[in-house]
């Protein structure tokens, strides 16, 4: 089932084009990861997904992006409630410098989604165990956030993000800036979460988009050159672009 | 080929030497400097803290104070002490013809009558008795004491007469000058006569002035600073704003004064010389300072935590407030004592809006009138009595204790609950 369809998205910043005639469906509850070269538009993509874009002053989006059959580049979507159902992971872990359990419980709290303490409690607790770190932190969620190691922090973002059970999470290269260890917490903690959420994944690594994705979509100078099914991108890709980035010939 | 490369590396590690000793000799002189102030102030106005009394014997006779025997509390406070004061005085000398009578009657402040009948009131059962009572000493004898008056200049080119000066030699003989904390130095508001000028009012008005300057800055300040980093769209308007408020940072302080005088005293008639107009005034010139702080502060929040807080689907009012400027108020509240720091020390525009007239009473609210402690000094540093020059350094280190106190709040503020980003 297709969860998100791309039609003509263009991008950009200032007069600059950053992305070119984007046409891309996402599959619901499943991983898709977007690859490419640095600088390629992959980031800037994901970016639209959840209106993050609107922050920078000169970037300006055009065309379709359709999630749930509504266009969320229309002038009536409401950012607020998108981000709610769209989360976000970035790059760099960024936990606010407040306590474990203020960071999980700011979305919830501000979505009015628990009626009480007790609830708040049990939304916690199980958005830390979906993100696998219940067991590691649960006898100092009221200590700082940013006393994790890099690994927990991010996991502690994930678990942010899951908090008001959103349908999609975007994930900006969450692992480029942890070690192999932590980053294989993290890809086996994708897999867990493409069970109740649909999941966009921006990585640098093509091992990762292999290991994690059902699909891939290949970036190139702010043009989705191929798209379709992880195996058929890495083992038999239609362009010839695609197929020296793969192998290793650029990027 | 080698002999050069090694020639080369003698003469970079050379020049890095001397370049250290420069900086090094830099902060010796700069240190050097800062000693000397302090030093020339503490030993100029330590004695400031100390005050000259004389203890002279006080016949409270009744029947020249025209009190019955049992008087009422009223009847204490009504009563005529002049005379019973001046006698006292003239007893020092009971041989004193009325030439050397109106001398021995300088010897101490005017307030002589107050003290005596301030120590009858305390206790109404020395009534016809006679007791030693302590009585501020003039200012020039206070200094004779403490050593600072030259003794030796020809008497037409003294204030102190010779006369005046052997009868206080004879009285410090007998132990009877007495030198004590100068407490009215702290509760006494200005005066003309030196033993009796305090700094209560012009400090009362430096706190009024700092307080009025702190309701009205910061807040205008603080929502400028966030509306401007946080909110405003960035083009040519908004860079014109701010390279505005950073000349007006440095908008030389008179100016602020002239516009409080030609606006806020001459437009909107409010009360001349009072600590409202000072602080309105004195905010003009702290609110860049402030902005310019709050924005530096907001600008180090970084960008990924508002990104956390928008990609959670938090407004920008709420990312704002619940996020940026919680972390950004280390920074803004230490930018912001620094910046009344400076306005407690300006002079200039207080002057010029009339906080330098004489006032010899100690403001209750922002509306009385009041000088300030960096115009006390301004003041006090014009008198021409010998008394005035300890009691400037005296005033320069009581200002100078309040800034310390104050910059070491910011440092401590910065500190302790700045975040580090990594």
């Amino acid at each position: 089932m297709i969860k998100i369809s791309a039609k003509n998205v263009d991008v950009f910043y200032g007069k600059k084009q950053a992305l070119f005639n984007i046409n891309l469906d996402i599959e619901e509850n499943q991983v898709t990861a977007l690859i490419g070269p640095s600088g390629c538009g992959k980031s800037t993509f994901l970016r639209c997904l959840n209106r993050m874009n609107d922050v920078i002053d000169i970037c300006k989006v055009q065309g379709e992006i359709v999630i749930n059959d509504f266009n969320i580049n229309d002038k009536g979507c409401d950012v607020v409630r998108l981000r709610e159902k769209i989360g976000m992971v970035f790059q760099k872990p960024n936990p606010f410098p407040k306590t474990l359990y203020e960071n999980i419980s700011y979305g919830p709290t501000i979505h009015g989604m628990a009626q009480s303490k007790q609830e708040m409690d049990e939304i916690v607790e199980t958005s830390l165990k979906k993100a696998a770190l219940w067991e590691e932190v649960k006898d100092r969620l009221h200590e700082p956030g940013t006393g994790l190691s890099g690994g927990q922090q991010q996991r502690l973002c994930i678990a942010r993000a899951i908090s008001v059970q959103p349908e999609v999470i975007l994930m900006d290269e969450p692992c480029s800036a942890l070690d192999p260890i932590a980053t294989a917490q993290i890809e086996e903690l994708i897999d867990e979460l493409k069970k109740e959420h649909t999941i966009i994944i921006v990585t640098h690594s093509m091992a990762q988009a292999a290991r994690v994705s059902q699909n891939t979509g290949f970036f190139h100078l702010g043009e989705l050159i191929e798209h379709g099914s992880t195996d058929k991108i890495f083992k038999n890709p239609d362009n010839t672009k695609t197929q020296d980035y793969i192998t290793g010939r650029f990027g | 080929m080698n002999k050069n490369k090694e020639k080369l590396l003698a003469k970079r590690y050379s020049s890095e030497k001397r370049f250290q000793f420069l900086g090094k000799s830099a902060i010796f002189m700069a240190l050097l400097f800062l000693a000397i102030f302090i030093f020339k102030i503490f030993s100029t106005g330590y004695t400031a803290f100390q005050k000259t009394w004389l203890i002279v014997p006080v016949n409270f006779d009744a029947e020249t104070m025209y009190l019955d025997a049992n008087p009422s509390k009223e009847d204490l406070e009504d009563a005529d002490y002049f005379e019973i004061s001046l006698q006292s005085m003239f007893n020092l000398d009971k041989n004193a013809n009325e030439k050397q009578q109106n001398e021995l009657k300088k010897m101490v402040s005017y307030f002589f009558e107050r003290e005596i009948k301030q120590e009858l009131i305390n206790d109404p059962s020395l009534l016809g008795k006679t007791k030693d009572v302590y009585i501020t000493a003039s200012d020039d004898l206070d200094q004779v004491f403490k050593g600072n008056y030259p003794r030796d200049l020809p008497e037409n080119q003294r204030r102190v007469t010779d006369y005046q000066l052997k009868i206080f030699d004879q009285l410090v003989e007998q132990g009877k000058v007495e030198s004590k904390f100068n407490l009215s130095f702290f509760t006494y508001p200005d005066s003309r006569e030196a033993e009796l000028a305090g700094i209560a009012s012009s400090f009362m008005g430096s706190i009024f002035s700092i307080l009025v300057c702190l309701a009205i800055a910061f807040p205008v300040a603080v929502l400028a600073a966030i509306y401007l980093e946080e909110f405003a769209p960035k083009n040519r308007f908004t860079d014109f704003i701010e390279v505005n408020i950073n000349n007006l940072a440095a908008v030389p302080s008179i100016v602020f004064g002239l516009l409080g005088l030609g606006i806020l005293l001459a437009v909107f008639q409010l009360p001349r010389s009072t600590p409202l107009v000072g602080g309105i005034t004195l905010s003009l010139m702290t609110l860049p300072t402030i902005i310019i702080a709050c924005r530096a502060s907001l600008k180090a929040v970084p960008p990924s935590i508002r990104e956390a807080a928008l990609a959670m689907g938090a407004s920008r009012m709420q990312t704002t407030m619940h996020h940026t400027v919680p972390l950004s108020m280390p920074g803004t509240l230490s930018g912001t004592i620094i910046g009344l720091a400076q306005a407690l020390g300006e002079t200039a525009p207080l002057i010029l809006i009339g906080m330098v007239a004489f006032v010899n009473t100690i403001p209750g609210s922002p509306m009385d009138p009041a000088a300030s402690l960096p115009v006390q000094i301004y003041i006090w540093a014009e008198s021409a009595e010998r008394g005035f020059v300890e009691k400037v350094s005296a005033c320069i280190m009581v200002l100078l204790g309040f800034l310390i106190v104050m910059n070491l709040f910011a440092q401590i503020i910065r500190h302790k609950f700045e975040k580090k980003w990594s």
